[in-house]
Formats: structure tokens, C-alpha cells, sequence
């Protein structure tokens, strides 16, 4: 019984694996019945693979047998792999166990389509339904919207589960339509925009009676695979902040091709991934949520491709200089933010330690600005005089200069923010 | 200088605070018990802890900072270092002294460094809930043993008491020679002798009949997790710091 369940674990949990969504935050569920675990609002990785991605669910398939024959997928139809799938006590059953053990924050259940839609997240409802109200399970669980299941039963998964997501898998419709002709951007927006809709009326509902249960606390979120089609980045990051407005999606994410098949469309097997590329394209949609930049600021017409030796918030920067140097002890927030070497939490504490007096050097260096790379773009009480301006190639150059070391010489995989 | 020797405690700290602002000496350098070498040339105060002196300290300081101070305070008390209780201390000083709001002061050094001593601590505690690995012990209880850089145990009970609320746990921080047990009703401090050779992860013997199947398991959901074509030890040992290695049921042989 044994060997069953560690082959079957390994079978699905590999196939799971190229879902890089991790992320165990917002959810918000409380132990109030004295059963098994709590939300954790922030979320926590509990381990951290080879890779370097965070661990935080057990993320699995219910089964990889599938009827589709998506081209960028190790479970398509045509593809000869071993096949399996789980019980629904099975799965109920690991999770609470790892749960218990601390090695996970919940589950994050996907599945290849077998039958049909319905079919599919019938039994996926079946698990969540099983763990939230026979176990008492409050861990978190994210699940995965069937496209082209009811709205029945998207609704009823979803009083369960604290987030839903459905994946783009290629940024442009031409993307997908070349690698999975039977499929479409519309079969994505349409239960996204359902769930949406969802979320919205049970808060609103939630407002008058408190009994109301939540619905997806933790939203949604959806994936594209980056490489596998031609598309530019500004593509990409364009669908991406489409996505991010229309459907109030908690995370985009980007996950580099693997190759994983011979097929002619895409990049042969032993392409390397393009992780520095996407890393770019973490960067920059950060820059997006957090630093309040427009998408067409950082990839337009005239700039589709992001810099690859250096980092989106100084390349934006060195195209205009015009709105530097930024005095460091007048400048509002929104302006500190946008300068290269300044994070939010430096910008945070720096508009509130100048109301003490202006800020030096190395106050701001202790504060935490990498203050080589901001030097270029700020002024505080003691900078000093600068002769001539320099022009942005230089600027570029001398902080590849310094950063070599730090940013170049390995290989960037590695998820540097600003 | 005047040397100010306390016992450790927090409330010998916040009394050491009392005592300056009775006596405004000046600089003073504060150090505990342990640390305390006398020699003939420097007067040093004997700083005994009293409740009543602690608690109007501790009051003074409530009413001028908002609560994530009071935590950052707290926090970087058990950090039990020398520099962070002088740093908690001059921190204290300068609070009192100047206008309120002064906690935002960035720029000085104290304050600054209560802040960041504060988020280390933090970065722990978040570290013992990611990285605790229970294992269920014979007698039906999920055990772990740990030995933390700072004393974090206050600061990760009531994460674990929440989460684990229908399970008997026991956290053991086995330098400090100290745990929390929780029994499904409460959480008590609790001493413990061990027969065991590892206090960190019992050996099989002590455990119950599944449990040796879920670290199997475990460690092969870790393995196929993992996507080789994007290897990355350097991130991996970033996130996982090798000290933390030992803790981990994925990492054992
Ligand atoms: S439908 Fe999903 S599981 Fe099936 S082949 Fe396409 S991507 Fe893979």
C-alpha cells in the first residue's frame, strides 16, 4: 500500500510542478471550531526546493490523465508517461498528515481533465468539501478552475477554497491557438470574470449578514508560460496589466518554458530556461503593484524588450534623466520610490526620519538605500558637487562597474529586486 | 562612567531605566550580572529589579508608542545580546526625553538599531514556524526540538497553539532548557529529561507507526518538486541556511 502511494505522489506531484504559483497569502481563515490550522495572512514557505522556489503547498494533481493534447504540457494525450490518479481520501489524507508535521500550509489541487470539465471539478470539490467539513481543515487551499465547468459548481468550490486560478498559459491568443488549437483566451476570461463577479456580491452581501461565508478570501490568480512562443515583452506585460485590471487578479505569474518535447514549434529539449528574463518580468510587474508605475512606462512601442543586464527600474531611470536628481529631503514619496536603489521600506522610513532634520549619506546608507546605485539619482545634505552631468551610458556603466560582482557574474536566475 | 548592572530580566531592564531618570548621571554603560567584571576605578549600581518601577516604565512607554514598537521592544529584548540591551535602554532614555513621535527618528542610531535587532528576531521566529518539522511520537504527541538563535519560544506560541488546536504538541528549545507543551486545553512551560541522543529529532524507536511513512513521503515530495533544469543551489541555500538543515526532515539522510 505503501509503494502505491509513493508512486502515485511522485507521478503527480511532478506533473504539478511546472504550476510555479506557490503562494500561501491573504488567506484569512480563522481555527474557530478547534480543528486543524489557520491562515497565515502573510503566507509561509516551509521549504525551499533545489531550485530555489518556496515549498509553502502540497501541489499536486488529482490525476494526469488528460484529455487535452496541449502542446507545453507533460500531460497532454500524446505524450507516453505514466499515468495515475488519487483518491479523494488520498489526498485528504496526505494533506492533513503533512499538515499536521508542519511541513505545509495546505494544498494546492489542479488536475488534468478526464471525462469533461464537470466531471473533473466534481471530484476536485469532492476533496475540498472532504478536508473543510469533515477534517475541520483551515489550512489553505488553492484550487484550480476547471475551464468550461458550471457555474454551479465553481460556485460551491469556491465557499471552500481560498483561492482559485485558471491559467493564460500563453500571453497572446495567437500564442495558444499555435500550441493548443482547441483552446482559447475566452475560456480563461470567462470563469475568472464568473469568480470575479462572485467575490464582488459576497462581500457585498457579507457587508449586511455577517453569516455569509467567504468566497476565494485570497482572489485569484493566473499563469504564462514565457518563451515557449515569440511573444515580446511588452506582450506580455501588456495581457499581464489587462489581467491585473479587468479581473482584480491577486498575482500574474511568468514561468519560463522547460522544454519538455521535440516539438517543432518550440524551443528544442535542453534549451535552457530564460530564467533572467524571467526574473525581468517579476521585476516589472512589481514595479507595476507596489511602485506605482504604468506599464506603458517600462514597455512601449519603442522599448518591447526589457534590458537583460540590467533591472527595469534603471533602465526607466537612464531613459529619463530629466526627472533626476531627486532631492532626497523634499521629494514626495511617490517620487523616492521611482529612484534605482530605493526599496519601499527605504522609502518609507526616509520621508519619515527627515521630518528630524535632513538626511546624510550615511543615515540614508543605514536606512538601507544601496546608496552606490541611488548616487547617480539623488541629492541629500551632504552629496557632493557634481562638476558635470553625466550622460546615461556612463551612469549605466559605472554601476555595472560596481554591481558586477553581485548581479552579472552569477547567473541572474535568482530573484533580485530593486 | 557609571556602570548599571541588572539581572537580565526584562523588568531589571526597564528598572535600570527607572533608576537613570532618578538619578540623571550622564552616559552609563549597562550590563548584566554575568557580564560584570568589577575593578577598583569604576562605581557600578547594583539595579534590583521592582515591579512597581518596572510597570510605570513599561506604562510610560505604552502611552508614547504605538503597538508595533512595544513588539519591536520586546522583540529585540529577546534577542538577549549586550548591544541590544544597551541599545533597549538608551532607546528608552531617548523616548522619554524627546517629543512624541520620536520612535520615527530614523536617523538616530538607537532607535535605528532597536528597529533592525527587532526584525532579526522577527526573521527567527518566522524561520522556527517555516522550519519546525513535528515528528508523532509514540505516545501520540508532535514533537520537535529546536535550538534558536534568539528566544523566540514566546513569540511562536500562540502561532502554533491557533494552528495545531486539535493535536498535542511539544516545541523544546533545548539550549534554553525550556518548552511549550500543549495538552488541546493550554500551552504550559515545561522542563524535560531526555533519554534520547538526538534532542532535535527523535530516533524511531520513540515514534508512532506512521511516521516513518510520512517522512518518506515527504521527502519525495521535496525531490519531485524540485524542476532540475533550473538548479539553483546558491538561491536554494539563501532561503535555507545550512544551520537550519538539521530541523528538516527533507534534508536527512
Ligand atoms: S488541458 Fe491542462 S492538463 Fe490537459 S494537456 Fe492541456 S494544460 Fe495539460
Amino acid at each position: 500500500m505503501s509503494e502505491r502511494i509513493r508512486e502515485k505522489l511522485n507521478i503527480l506531484a511532478d506533473a504539478a510542478k511546472y504550476d510555479v504559483s506557490c503562494s500561501s497569502s491573504g488567506g484569512t481563515r480563522k481555527n474557530d471550531n478547534k480543528g486543524l490550522g489557520d491562515s497565515h495572512a502573510s503566507g509561509i514557505c516551509h521549504t525551499y526546493t533545489e531550485d530555489g522556489r518556496c515549498v509553502s503547498l502540497l501541489k499536486i494533481l488529482l490525476t494526469n490523465h488528460c484529455i487535452f493534447d496541449c502542446a507545453y504540457c507533460v500531460s497532454r494525450k500524446s505524450n507516453d508517461i505514466e499515468r495515475a490518479a488519487f483518491t479523494v481520501e488520498e489526498v485528504v489524507e496526505l494533506t492533513m498528515n503533512f499538515y499536521r508535521r508542519n511541513y505545509i500550509e495546505g494544498l494546492f489541487l489542479s488536475s488534468g481533465i478526464f471525462k469533461n470539465a464537470d466531471f473533473t471539478m466534481e471530484r476536485l470539490l469532492r476533496v475540498v468539501k472532504k478536508l473543510r467539513l469533515e477534517e475541520r481543515f483551515n489550512g489553505y487551499i488553492h484550487l484550480k478552475t476547471i475551464p468550461g465547468a458550471s457555474d454551479e459548481l465553481i460556485r460551491e468550490a469556491g465557499m471552500y477554497a481560498d483561492r482559485m486560478s485558471i491559467n493564460l498559459e500563453m500571453p497572446t491568443e495567437s500564442g495558444l491557438k499555435l500550441l493548443a488549437p482547441d483552446k482559447s483566451h475566452q475560456d480563461v476570461i470567462k470563469p475568472l470574470g464568473f469568480v470575479q463577479n462572485q467575490i464582488v456580491q459576497f462581500k457585498e452581501e457579507r457587508k449586511l449578514i455577517r453569516s455569509v461565508p467567504k468566497f476565494v478570501p485570497a482572489g485569484q490568480s493566473t499563469q504564462m508560460v514565457i518563451g515557449a512562443t515569440p511573444e515580446t515583452d511588452k506582450d506580455i506585460m501588456h495581457t499581464a496589466d489587462a489581467f491585473y485590471r479587468n479581473f482584480s487578479l491577486k498575482r500574474v505569474y511568468y514561468s519560463g518554458y522547460i522544454p519538455i518535447s521535440n516539438d517543432s514549434r518550440m524551443p528544442i529539449l535542453g534549451t535552457q530556461p530564460p530564467l533572467i528574463r524571467e526574473n525581468r518580468l517579476y521585476q516589472t510587474d512589481w514595479l507595476m503593484r507596489f511602485y506605482g508605475f504604468h506599464v506603458n512606462e517600462l514597455l512601449n512601442d519603442a522599448n518591447p524588450h526589457l534590458d537583460i543586464d540590467i533591472d527595469p527600474k534603471l533602465s526607466w531611470a537612464l531613459r529619463n534623466l530629466q526627472h533626476f536628481p531627486v532631492d532626497i529631503n523634499v521629494a514626495a514619496y511617490k517620487v523616492i520610490l521611482r529612484v534605482p536603489g530605493i526599496g519601499v521600506g527605504s522609502a518609507k522610513k526616509i520621508v519619515q526620519a527627515r521630518k528630524f532634520g535632513r538626511l546624510r549619506i550615511d543615515q540614508l546608507q543605514k536606512i538601507g538605500v544601496a546608496y552606490n546605485r541611488a548616487k547617480h539619482f539623488i541629492k541629500c545634505a551632504d552629496s557632493p558637487y557634481q562638476l558635470k552631468d553625466y550622460q546615461s551610458t556612463q551612469i549605466k556603466s559605472f554601476i555595472l562597474a560596481e554591481s558586477q560582482s553581485k548581479y552579472i557574474k552569477h547567473d541572474t536566475s535568482q530573484l533580485i529586486l530593486f | 562612567m557609571q556602570i548599571y548592572v541588572f539581572d537580565g530580566s526584562l523588568e531589571g531592564l526597564l528598572c535600570a531605566v527607572f533608576e537613570w531618570f532618578e538619578r540623571k548621571p550622564g552616559q552609563i554603560q549597562l550590563v548584566t550580572k554575568n557580564d560584570f567584571q568589577p575593578d577598583a576605578f569604576t562605581a557600578h549600581l547594583d539595579i534590583l529589579p521592582e515591579a512597581g518601577k518596572a510597570d510605570r516604565v513599561w506604562k510610560g512607554l505604552q502611552s508614547r508608542l504605538p503597538k508595533g514598537w512595544m513588539r519591536r521592544f520586546y522583540c529585540t529584548y529577546l534577542s538577549e545580546s549586550p548591544e541590544a540591551y544597551t541599545a533597549l535602554f538608551e532607546f528608552t532614555c531617548y523616548i522619554f526625553s524627546a517629543e512624541p513621535g520620536a520612535e520615527n527618528n530614523y536617523g538616530n542610531p538607537h532607535v535605528l538599531a532597536v528597529s533592525k535587532t527587532a526584525i532579526k528576531v522577527e526573521r527567527e521566529k518566522h524561520r522556527m514556524e517555516a522550519f519546525i518539522r513535528f515528528q508523532h511520537t509514540a505516545d501520540g504527541i508532535f514533537y520537535c526540538g529546536i535550538d534558536p538563535d534568539f528566544n523566540v519560544l514566546p513569540l511562536i506560541m500562540s502561532h502554533f497553539k491557533n494552528r495545531y488546536a486539535d493535536q498535542q504538541w511539544i516545541i523544546y528549545d533545548i539550549n534554553r532548557k525550556y518548552g511549550l507543551y500543549y495538552n488541546l486545553e493550554k500551552v504550559e512551560e515545561i522542563k524535560m529529561d531526555f533519554n534520547e541522543p538526538n534532542m532535535l529529532r527523535p530516533s524511531s524507536g520513540s515514534l508512532s507507526d506512521k511516521e516513518e511513512l510520512y517522512t518518506v513521503l515527504w521527502k519525495d515530495y521535496f525531490k519531485s518538486a524540485n524542476i532540475v533544469a533550473r538548479k539553483n543551489t546558491k538561491l536554494h541555500v539563501q532561503h535555507v541556511p545550512k544551520r537550519y538543515w538539521k530541523y528538516l526532515t527533507e534534508k536527512q539522510q
